[in-house]
């Protein structure tokens, strides 16, 4: 995989005070963002906004489509013509955009999707689609999820989700929130020499040698230029390493354990987790996006009241940091799994600690973030 | 006997892919037979081209061609055209879609695209309803006609895809039928000489489900029969009175003229 240094003209090097959707915009810029293609909905709309004066700035294109599909399967198109595309949403635009993701993960183009989450008809703050990150379009496919809790990391996630992108040629989704999207923070950028690229690997066959899909048990196939002979098929339906369609169950089979086993099988390289307090903890909590922040803020009152309480929290939702998680429940007494939805992730953290020890829900869906308190308080009642 | 001759044309073609799927009588064949002699006639390659195709029996026309192709989601063709047209501008972009892709799930693209002139060459096979899932009734089925969904005949009006297209802001919109096989391959050649958004409405006959639904006959001689009818030039307007043109489509060249592309955001800042 080329890595390569982030191009010192599209980097804004220094520290700045940024609203977060803004940060996201600059992370996708230093990352090589160059395709934008978006439609206008609250709380996402600065994305677009500093998109459209961004990318004629660096050379890349934006556009405002008609309605997110087309947002999306734009973004598809100038994938696989060699941009580095993204789309920015918000939850009911996500759910336009299943479709296309569908088309993204079977064709295997590296499109990134940022889906700032909100309640219903308004800007009020929820995880409640952290399901639908992972399993929204139909079909057989993985997802890749990253969650940033900040606007700096709103910054460094979109990078991440960029690299992740080329590296994988799967879809990425940077799960984002409106407690953060529409924060301001200090922000940090570095020096671009300090900032890594990867971009996805082109083929070195001639367009007789070369075959569009083929690729080791688990892997990722090279890419092709579009427009240049090579003549490749991108379709949904079921295809041959050749990209031919077809109906065959070798050829079923094949394909759908290759694209989501390039994820699956690649899940220690993808995985990110950070661990706040666990080194003597007996107790943790497990928590993602903003909910990390009144999370970790917990754990520092509980500590004070002298539960030894840390924070495992998760840099990616999908695939699931399975290690990380099992690692936690070999050590702790009982996990608190903290979201700000019904209880859903909750479901795959159970599955993951497979009864080594109890896993309690503290859920909150009432358009606000978890309060520190409201956080200590369940811990405490919960370890009584 | 003489010597079986092979189709120059052929060379267009993915020879592992033939036969194709299309039901014998199918008017697909013919529309991917003027597309090759209209890419020969203008010594083109499908190699350094994108074709495509969303869903449908139309849509699997550009599967044929050693071209990049994308192909198998209903109605988004004109949406993968933006994005690859954005960033490779200088890629020919051919979109084959039936009646039901372009107008029904697609329409909203399809007015999108034409209101921005986006550089594209569209040919629309408009066989009249959905054929490949099983003849429903489809925007431009006739009022009136039995379908799979319209057992009491169709009660809307209608669609004019040419005129939704101009009225859109397309450049370059003609229809002819697979019954003016010359026609048609003349009226290719113009759209992918024609920079800025092309629709080439070729009307065609669906024996399979349209023809024995509708007009109670799979014979497609009958239907191209039917499609002269259904159908009328310049010519024959002057011979015929007004009503005897109701509910009938017209066959032209509609308009032809040159406007700036889209290109997405100026770069020129």
């Amino acid at each position: 995989m080329p890595i390569l240094k982030a191009d010192k003209r599209l980097v804004k090097t220094g520290i700045h005070f940024m609203l977060g959707n803004y940060a996201l915009v600059e992370g996708a810029i230093s990352a090589g963002c160059n395709f934008f293609g978006g439609y206008p909905i609250t709380p996402a709309n600065e994305i677009s906004e500093l998109m459209s004066q961004r990318l004629p700035e660096v050379g890349g294109k934006f556009l405002q489509g008609e309605d997110e599909l087309c947002s999306i399967y734009a973004c598809a198109g100038a994938a696989l013509a060699g941009a580095k595309a993204m789309t920015a949403t918000a939850s009911a635009g996500f759910n336009y955009m299943q479709e296309g993701l569908g088309y993204c993960y079977t064709i295997e183009a590296p499109v990134v999707v940022a889906d700032v989450q909100r309640c219903r008809g308004e800007n009020y703050a929820s995880q409640a689609d952290v399901m639908q990150m992972r399993f929204g379009a139909s079909g057989d496919y993985e997802a890749i999820v990253v969650c940033p809790s900040s606007v700096q990391e709103l910054y460094d996630y979109a990078i991440w989700a960029f690299n992740l992108a080329e590296e994988f040629r799967n879809p990425v989704i940077i799960m984002s929130e409106t407690t953060i999207a529409l924060m301001r923070e200090r922000l940090d950028i570095p020096e671009a020499e300090k900032i890594n690229i990867f971009n996805r690997k082109y083929t070195d066959l001639s367009p007789e040698e070369y075959k569009p899909f083929a690729s080791s048990e688990f892997g990722c196939p090279d890419a092709a230029p579009l427009g240049k002979g090579y003549h490749t098929i991108y379709s949904l339906n079921p295809h041959d390493e050749e990209g031919r369609i077809d109906w065959d169950p070798i050829v079923f089979d094949r394909l759908y354990k290759r694209i989501t086993g390039k994820i699956t099988e690649n899940r220690k390289r993808i995985c990110k987790t950070e661990s706040f307090m666990m080194d003597d903890a007996q107790y943790a909590i497990i928590a993602y996006g903003s909910e990390v922040r009144p999370a970790i803020e917990a754990a520092r009152m509980a500590r004070e009241s002298g539960v030894k309480l840390g924070v495992l929290k998760l840099c990616n939702v999908w695939p699931v940091p399975e290690e990380q998680i099992a690692e936690v429940s070999k050590q702790v007494a009982k996990i608190f799994a903290v979201e700000m939805n019904i209880g859903k992730y909750a479901s795959e953290i159970e599955r993951v600690v497979a009864g080594r020890c109890p896993v309690q829900r503290v859920t909150k869906n009432q358009g606000m973030v978890h309060t520190p308190d409201e956080i200590y308080r369940a811990v405490l009642e919960g370890v009584k | 006997m003489s010597e079986l001759k092979i189709n120059p044309n052929r060379r267009f073609l993915r020879e592992e892919k033939l036969p194709h799927f299309f039901c014998s009588g199918c008017g697909c064949g013919q529309v991917l037979n003027c597309f090759t002699q209209a890419l020969d006639a203008l010594d083109m390659d499908t190699k350094d081209m994108v074709t495509i195709g969303g869903v449908g029996c139309t849509a699997r026309i550009p599967v044929y061609l050693t071209s990049d192709t994308f192909h198998g989601v209903h109605g988004r063709t004109l949406a993968w055209a933006t994005g690859v047209k954005l960033t490779k501008p200088e890629i020919p972009i051919v979109i084959f879609a039936g009646d039901g892709d372009l107008a029904s799930i697609g329409g909203n693209h399809f007015i999108h695209a034409a209101r921005r002139n986006l550089d594209v060459t569209v040919i629309m096979v408009n066989n009249l309803n959905f054929a490949m899932t099983g003849g429903q009734v489809a925007p431009t089925t006739p009022e009136d006609a039995r379908t799979m969904t319209t057992p009491y005949g169709s009660a809307e009006p209608r669609f004019d895809v040419c005129e939704l297209a101009m009225a859109a802001g397309a450049t370059h919109v003609e229809r002819w039928t697979t019954a003016q096989p010359v026609q048609c391959t003349a009226a290719i050649k113009r759209a992918l000489q024609h920079k800025g958004f092309s629709l080439i409405e070729i009307v065609s006959q669906c024996p399979t489900h349209f023809g024995r639904y509708a007009l109670r006959t799979g014979d497609p001689l009958k239907l191209i029969d039917w499609i002269k009818e259904y159908t009328y030039t310049e010519a024959d307007e002057k011979k015929k009175t007004p009503d005897e043109l109701v509910g009938k489509l017209k066959c032209a060249e509609f308009k032809r003229e040159n406007k700036p592309t889209y290109a997405g955001t100026n770069n020129q800042i």
